[in-house]
């Protein structure tokens, strides 16, 4: 096992090499000139060459790489062009209120997505299994964005219970556990929770229902296990996969809500993207995408681990 | 002393998209630690009536009639804590794929204790001791290692050994045996052929033996009841089976054997396919088939003949033979 652990952590450097070259390249290839936007209209030309020196955009590509590179490790993310603050600060926020939101999120959609998957392969082809895939099929075809605006007029604006804007009162971005930061939760992870919720329970669903027609669910009867024995079986079987699809949903949750994020100015990575993307901020956006590739990555190598301690039949050498 | 096993005219009907009359009428008793081979070829009713046995028959879908007794136990009655109980403790199974039948993701020690642990109540380690015994009782080299495998750490033959030894666990009174040999290479087969006479005799229990080969039937049991389209056509002791089957079934599958082929011979099949089933059968099931058809044989089903003790034919011809004697 402590093998296995190091070699997938080994094999993660050249992943993560490729992350940041993308990263990288992607902003580059983006049309637009990212000093237009911080420029006044009639700067010189010599002025524009003294400050595209300035941030170092004057160089090769490679060179620029490099320099991003070495200055990456060292913890040093640049300067955002646009705020003039460090991009590893603004981006760090971000994620962090990111990551309370997908975390709330996943904790709403996971045990409900689980417990409607049971529910459905368990009663497969009754009318229980019937209600929970339209539910499934709603929660992954409705727009979470439009629903998003459909729970702000029901709850925000008719009802007048939850506050429909931001992280905490008064536009507050700096999150804390208490009440006055959890009601800005609560409307922005429900809606967000919709689509994990359908796709969960529509794995799980065809997982145990495709294990509870297997022959050592009948081998386990005939042994004299009791239902939830074999049920316990069951999920043991199912976890390997359902946690893989939970991993990437977490993933998704986490670099994914950037419109759940616009619609409810949530003050996270999706808002900062939106934000760096129309404002060319060029080393915020690299900063950005960065982090949540790498956010992805960490994600699937623990799911590739946790996958091997609970399926003995992936391959652990 | 009571029988080991009384089934008493077991009717077993599937409703679903298609009607399946899979059991019709069927009677058979065993006495304590006797080895019965049921013979018939695939979709004859056998898996079903092991099915049955444990109540394992989905009940949704499942209409029974009849009754079956084990051991005095009325086993269409049981359920719950009840049923649960008399699975695995009173008589357990091993089945056909053992691959399929061991859940993947657990030791095999710990598929065998759990079963000790839910039957004897005691603790997991010594539930762990147990399991550990069961594998040195089935001929498992280096138990002790095989007790922490995970099933797909093991060949075909030790995972059929270790379904046995989770069969017998318990101390089954009655193990049934659902085509052990039929996943295994000719030479397991054989292995484990043995081990199973041996454990018989160790145990002391009853063992019903599905096959749908001749040859195994003659191997492991001392009787041998010949099923043919859900009904058993033929019972007897393995010797008068053999040496005198009386049904014309029970002839065309001595027939069939490979033994004693000459290369180039045609071999002796029997020609057509068994019924459907999707109508209870009013006639002789075989007629079909049957090259000693008679014209009676269309019109009523042939009553259970009893030649001697425990000796018995479904054949309206086998009377006429009798009757020659």
């Amino acid at each position: 096992m402590l093998t296995y652990l190091i070699r997938r952590l080994i094999l993660v450097l050249p992943v993560a090499f490729g992350v940041s070259v993308i990263c990288f390249l992607l902003v580059q290839i983006a049309p637009g000139d990212p000093l237009t936007a911080i420029m006044p209209v009639d700067a010189t030309a010599e002025e524009q060459d003294a400050m595209r020196a300035a941030y170092g955009l004057d160089k090769p590509l490679p060179v620029q790489y490099a320099i991003w590179i070495g200055n990456l490790v060292q913890g040093d993310m640049g300067k955002s062009i646009a705020s003039g603050r460090p991009v590893a600060g603004e981006v760090f926020g971000a994620v962090q209120n990111s990551l309370v939101l997908a975390l709330s999120a996943a904790v709403i959609a996971f045990p409900i997505g689980i417990f409607l998957g049971f529910l459905a392969g368990y009663f497969r082809d009754t009318w229980i299994d019937r209600v929970v895939t339209a539910i499934s099929i709603a929660g992954v075809s409705v727009p979470n964005y439009w629903l998003g605006i459909v729970l702000v007029i029901i709850f925000s604006v008719n009802l007048g219970w939850l506050p429909s804007m931001g992280a905490g009162p008064g536009g507050s971005s700096e999150w804390e556990w208490n009440w006055l930061h959890i009601r800005h939760l609560i409307l922005p992870a429900v809606t967000l929770a919709v689509v994990p919720i359908g796709i969960v329970a529509r794995t799980v669903r065809a997982l145990a229902g495709d294990i509870l027609t297997m022959d050592f669910v009948q081998a386990l009867y005939a042994k004299g296990m009791s239902r939830a024995d074999v049920l316990r079986h069951v999920a043991r079987n199912a976890a390997a996969t359902a946690l893989s699809v939970m991993g990437l949903q977490l993933g998704y949750l986490l670099g994914g809500s950037i419109l759940i994020e616009t619609v409810f100015n949530w003050p996270g990575s999706g808002f900062l993207l939106s934000n760096a993307i129309f404002q060319r901020d060029l080393p915020l956006l690299q900063g950005t995408i960065l982090v949540l590739a790498l956010f992805f990555v960490a994600m699937n190598l623990i799911v590739d681990v946790a996958q091997a301690a609970i399926d003995p039949r992936i391959q652990r050498t | 002393m009571t029988n080991l096993l009384d089934i008493n005219n077991l009717t077993i009907r599937f409703n679903g998209k298609r009607t399946v009359h899979a059991i019709n009428d069927v009677s058979l008793s065993m006495k304590q630690g006797e080895t019965l081979a049921l013979l018939g070829e695939s979709g004859s009713g056998k898996s079903v009536t092991l099915k049955a046995l444990l109540g394992l028959l989905p009940p949704k879908r499942t209409q029974i009639e009849g009754s079956i007794h084990v051991n005095g136990t009325d086993v269409l009655s049981l359920s719950g804590k009840a049923l649960r109980r008399y699975r695995g403790g009173e008589v357990s199974m091993v089945f056909q794929e053992p691959a399929l039948a061991l859940d993947p993701v657990y030791t095999v020690g710990h598929q065998i204790a759990e079963a000790v642990m839910r039957h004897k109540g005691i603790s997991r380690d010594d539930a762990m001791s147990t399991a550990l015994d069961m594998l040195d009782r089935v001929r498992i080299p280096s138990a002790n290692r095989r007790l922490h495998n995970y099933p797909h750490e093991l060949s075909g033959g030790m995972r059929q050994r270790v379904m046995i030894a989770l069969a017998l666990a318990c101390r089954p009174k009655l193990l049934l045996a659902d085509e052990p040999t039929t996943a295994l290479d000719a030479t397991v087969q054989i292995q484990i052929l043995l081990l199973l006479r041996e454990l018989q005799k160790e145990f002391g229990m009853g063992v019903i033996f599905v096959t749908h080969d001749i040859g195994v039937a003659v191997e492991i049991s001392e009787r041998v009841a010949v099923m043919y389209a859900g009904q058993i056509v033929e019972e007897g002791t393995t010797r008068e089976i053999i040496r005198e089957g009386r049904h014309p079934y029970t002839q065309g599958l001595l027939a069939a054997n490979l033994h004693d082929v000459a290369r180039g011979e045609r071999l002796n099949a029997i020609p057509g396919a068994p019924p459907a089933l999707e109508t209870r059968p009013e006639a002789c099931s075989f007629a079909p088939r049957c090259p000693h058809v008679l014209p009676a044989c269309r019109e009523c089903r042939p009553p259970m003949v009893d030649l001697s003790e425990r000796r018995r034919v479904a054949c309206l011809r086998a009377q006429e033979t009798i009757a020659a004697e």
